[in-house]
């Protein structure tokens, strides 16, 4: 077999089973919190009789174990169910979201990770200079502002001040692309501030190791642009570690953003997660939990199948 | 007319000014009062109605968790979805009076025990079917029957038996109850083709407004029912409700135009958002509440002589205006005021008075060690610092008052109506009896302030079935000043509803039933 083909497969059976874990420790987690759905459903305005009733309509009487062990298999076989809150079928309303979720980080990630690499080249080109100084400058103001600091100063600027974009940034199907784009303006140009330091900053650090080989030194004597030493010897060599902090990131524009979508009012996972862990809806719940999950062990395969290409060492392991 | 009359007449149309306002400028300007109201109610008349076009509203209260069965409504959003597309037998106006809806007309036997609910011909539900008696039954059997998960369950189940012939839906109680057609308008109680037993979250009902879009927690879409009975309301063609819990971005959306109407502009912003060209922000007094509760049943609140120092040693106007930024108005430790019909405003008002809460904390023989108060910023919007204000002017009173902050996860089911003594709210209701029957009666089964007066409960079942006004006005204030008194409840202040209003909108009127004229701001008024 070979050798990446075999490490593909086992940190596959490993996710696996790092998910199993992952349902288990939700489910325990989400029973552990005060109340349960029934309750946060009726509020204030509960009375025993109707809570006894939509807990047994809920099935909210069977021991915990009897309920996680249905669920699993129904997930299992694929069935996530249906929201306990109201009844509407989690695969469909998740697949909206997640989708939802994936277009916005899909144009964060489109401008952000070109953005932060040519950022980083240019800094250790001008290392040490004023561009340098500049550019780690901006991007690591934007990196400490918090992100809705940062929602609502461009929200301000570019709604209040200047109606260019709208503030509110819901998108749903009907809506042409060009419409998609410029609802979604605002919580990308956030985000893109939010994760480009990160990135930048890794992009120069690796760059700036592996300039102190002897054949950095070759390149330069043989007379080579700096911009080209950098981009075409230095760069390929330093790859791994800022693939790993871009996967990084890019999880990040998946799993953590609720912030944003709560500020901009977007319709993806983060807010549709929190406002189910608040009801205690177990099974959406689950389905997000696993979602995000999934996401964080795929990247973190594929940065490592790409930096074992990027550096032949690896892929023959001792 | 002159031209500052004629811009003192726009802006007091518009709800710039204040009547009154209008009458003293038009005095200054050599008019007389009588005059003036003529001039005035001439061209509050003069706004028409216009058909047609889109309106928006955006509102905080909205999760991706709701549903649309009516039975499990809970927040601002599902309330003013509902109100959309469904309608319930009865409604009450905003000056406090019956608005038959479904139900065309209704009498009761003299001892106000069996109602006949007469149902409006022609009336059609979104699928197309008309409304008859028996969906009435059906609707009313499902949210009162032994397997009701209904948030109206405590409403409706005083009924003894319900039947529909013809036309005619009939209700007998156990008991008399002359304010069953206000109860009839709880928003839980919306008609449905069969009572909604086939699929309670279709979002079909018989309201001007027919459900286009359900994304819960996003948005929701609705066209105008084009068989709508009451040509009144529903003026615009379409209208959407964005779900924007963000106040920030609520307060952004309406100064970009992107929505026409927004609630709960925080006390804050006020101010500011009134300054804002194109638009209007109205503070409406309602009979929400912000309180303060005590179990009468549980050491040491079981003393009434505590509870009364513990109600002299509470700065109201301060709450007022701190912690609502003015917007409100102060309580008296009982839960009605102006906004309720029947209401007595000769009950004398509780002022702040260390030396008499001293004096009855003394008097209690209080052992000195700390009272514990429990608060959460959900308990109500201000209600951790309005504990902090409460533990200073106890403290000036030589009450020493322990602020324990509890999670807002679980606030309802493990703090509120199980510990002693804790912040909550209250939304009010549309009468007396039903906020009284709510959580002041001995039975009651919200009843958090453990509160047990077998007088209070006797007067209050007399008065129910009590059909002579002046005599039911007289039970309500001594039940007033027995509870104000001797009940478990620390009242601080009414929180008024602010929103936040574009002037592209007209029809706009003040409503204290609820939040955005009662849900209904979006189907009252129109794009002028």
């Amino acid at each position: 077999m070979h050798p990446i083909l075999k490490l593909v497969t086992q940190r596959l059976a490993l996710g696996l089973l790092l998910l199993l874990a992952a349902s288990a420790l939700i489910f325990i987690g989400v029973e552990l919190l005060p109340g349960d759905v029934a309750q946060s459903i009726l509020g204030q305005s509960a009375t025993e009789t109707a809570l006894r009733n939509l807990r047994e309509e809920l099935g909210l009487n069977e021991p915990a174990l009897t309920r996680y062990f249905k669920w699993l298999f129904a997930a299992l076989q694929g069935d996530l169910g249906t929201a306990l809150t109201n009844g509407q079928s989690i695969s469909k309303a998740v697949g909206e979201r997640l989708g939802n979720t994936l277009f916005l980080a899909f144009w964060a990630a489109l401008f952000s990770v070109p953005l932060a690499i040519v950022l980083g080249l240019i800094a250790v080109r001008y290392r040490n200079r004023w561009p340098d100084k500049l550019i780690s400058g901006i991007t690591l103001s934007t990196i400490s502002l918090p992100e809705f600091v940062a929602g609502y100063l461009l929200m301000y600027l570019f709604t209040v001040k200047i109606r260019l974009f709208s503030p509110i940034s819901t998108i749903y199907s009907g809506m042409s692309l060009g419409e998609k784009l410029s609802a979604i303006a605002l919580p990308v140009m956030v985000l893109v501030l939010v994760v480009l330091a990160h990135m930048m900053r890794m992009t120069r650090a690796a760059i700036l190791n592996v300039m102190q080989s002897a054949y950095i030194e070759t390149a330069e004597l043989k007379g080579l642009r700096p911009f080209v030493i950098i981009a075409r010897h230095a760069f390929p060599n330093a790859i791994a570690p800022v693939v790993n902090v871009v996967m990084l990131n890019l999880a990040y524009l998946v799993v953590g953003v609720v912030v944003v979508e709560v500020v901009f009012v977007y319709p993806g996972m983060g807010q549709y997660l929190v406002d189910h862990v608040t009801k205690r809806d177990l099974p959406v719940v689950q389905a997000c939990g696993l979602i995000f999950a999934a996401v964080y062990i795929g990247l973190n395969i594929l940065a490592d199948v790409i930096s074992i290409l990027a550096n032949p060492r690896l892929r023959h392991p001792k | 007319m002159n031209d500052e009359l004629k811009y003192l007449l726009g802006r007091t149309v518009q709800g710039k000014h204040s009547r009154r306002a209008f009458l003293g400028r038009a005095g200054a300007l050599g008019v007389s009062a009588a005059m003036a109201n003529t001039i005035l109610a001439g061209a509050a008349r003069a706004q028409e109605p216009k058909k047609g076009g889109l309106i928006r509203m955006g509102m905080q209260g909205g999760e991706s968790t709701n549903t649309l069965d009516p039975a499990l409504a809970a927040s601002e959003v599902p309330f003013a979805v509902n109100m959309t597309w469904g309608e319930m037998l009865t409604d009450v106006d905003p000056h406090g009076n019956l608005d038959m809806r479904i139900a065309e007309e209704v009498s009761s036997s003299p001892d106000a025990k069996t109602w006949k609910f007469k149902i409006r011909q022609g009336v059609e539900f979104h699928n197309g079917k008309t409304v008859t008696a028996e969906d009435v039954l059906a609707t009313m059997q499902r949210h009162s029957d032994e397997s009701s998960q209904s948030g109206a369950l405590g409403i409706v189940q005083g009924i003894e038996s319900m039947s529909a012939e013809g036309d005619m839906f009939t209700v007998t109680l156990a008991s008399g109850n002359a304010d069953l057609p206000y109860l009839m308008g709880d928003y839980h109680l919306i008609i449905q083709p069969n009572g909604g037993r086939d699929d309670p979250a279709a979002g079909i009902g018989a309201g001007p407004y027919k459900v286009v879009v359900n994304e819960p927690g996003v948005r929701h879409g609705f066209e105008k029912h084009a068989n709508y009975w009451d040509d009144r309301i529903g003026h615009a063609d379409q209208t959407e409700i964005l779900v924007i819990n963000d106040t920030t971005a609520r307060v952004a959306a309406l100064q970009a135009g992107q929505v026409q109407m927004i609630n709960r502009v925080d006390p804050k912003v006020y101010g500011l958002l009134k300054k804002a060209p194109g638009i209007l922000v109205h503070a409406t007094p309602g009979r929400g509440h912000y309180v303060f509760i005590m179990h009468c049943t549980a050491a040491p609140f079981d003393n009434n002589d505590l509870r009364m120092a513990l109600k002299l040693a509470i700065n109201r106007q301060e709450m007022v205006d701190k912690v609502l930024g003015g917007l409100g108005s102060v309580g008296n430790d009982f839960p009605i005021n102006s906004a309720y019909p029947l209401f007595d405003d000769t009950i004398e008002q509780r002022e702040y008075d260390p030396d008499q809460a001293a004096f009855y904390y003394k008097k209690s023989g209080h052992d000195g060690t700390p009272i514990v108060l429990r608060t959460a910023s959900g308990a109500f919007p201000g209600a951790v610092e309005a504990a902090q204000l409460y533990q200073q002017t106890a403290a000036a009173a030589g009450i020493p008052l322990e602020i324990k902050r509890e999670p807002d996860d679980g606030y309802w089911s493990d703090v509120w109506n199980v510990q002693p003594f804790c912040a909550s709210y209250w939304g009010g209701r549309p009468v007396q009896d039903q906020m009284y029957s709510t959580a002041y009666l001995s039975t009651a089964e919200w009843n958090d302030t453990k509160f047990h007066n077998e007088k209070f409960d006797g007067l209050l079942i007399a008065a129910r079935a009590e059909l002579d006004n002046a005599k039911r006005k007289s039970m309500y204030a001594e039940m007033a000043h027995i509870l104000r008194d001797e009940g478990g409840l620390i009242l601080p202040m009414f929180n008024d509803f602010v929103e936040g209003v574009s002037d592209t909108i007209g029809g706009w009127e003040s409503d204290p039933n609820g939040e955005l004229m009662n849900g209904r701001a979006h189907v009252k008024c129109w794009l002028a």
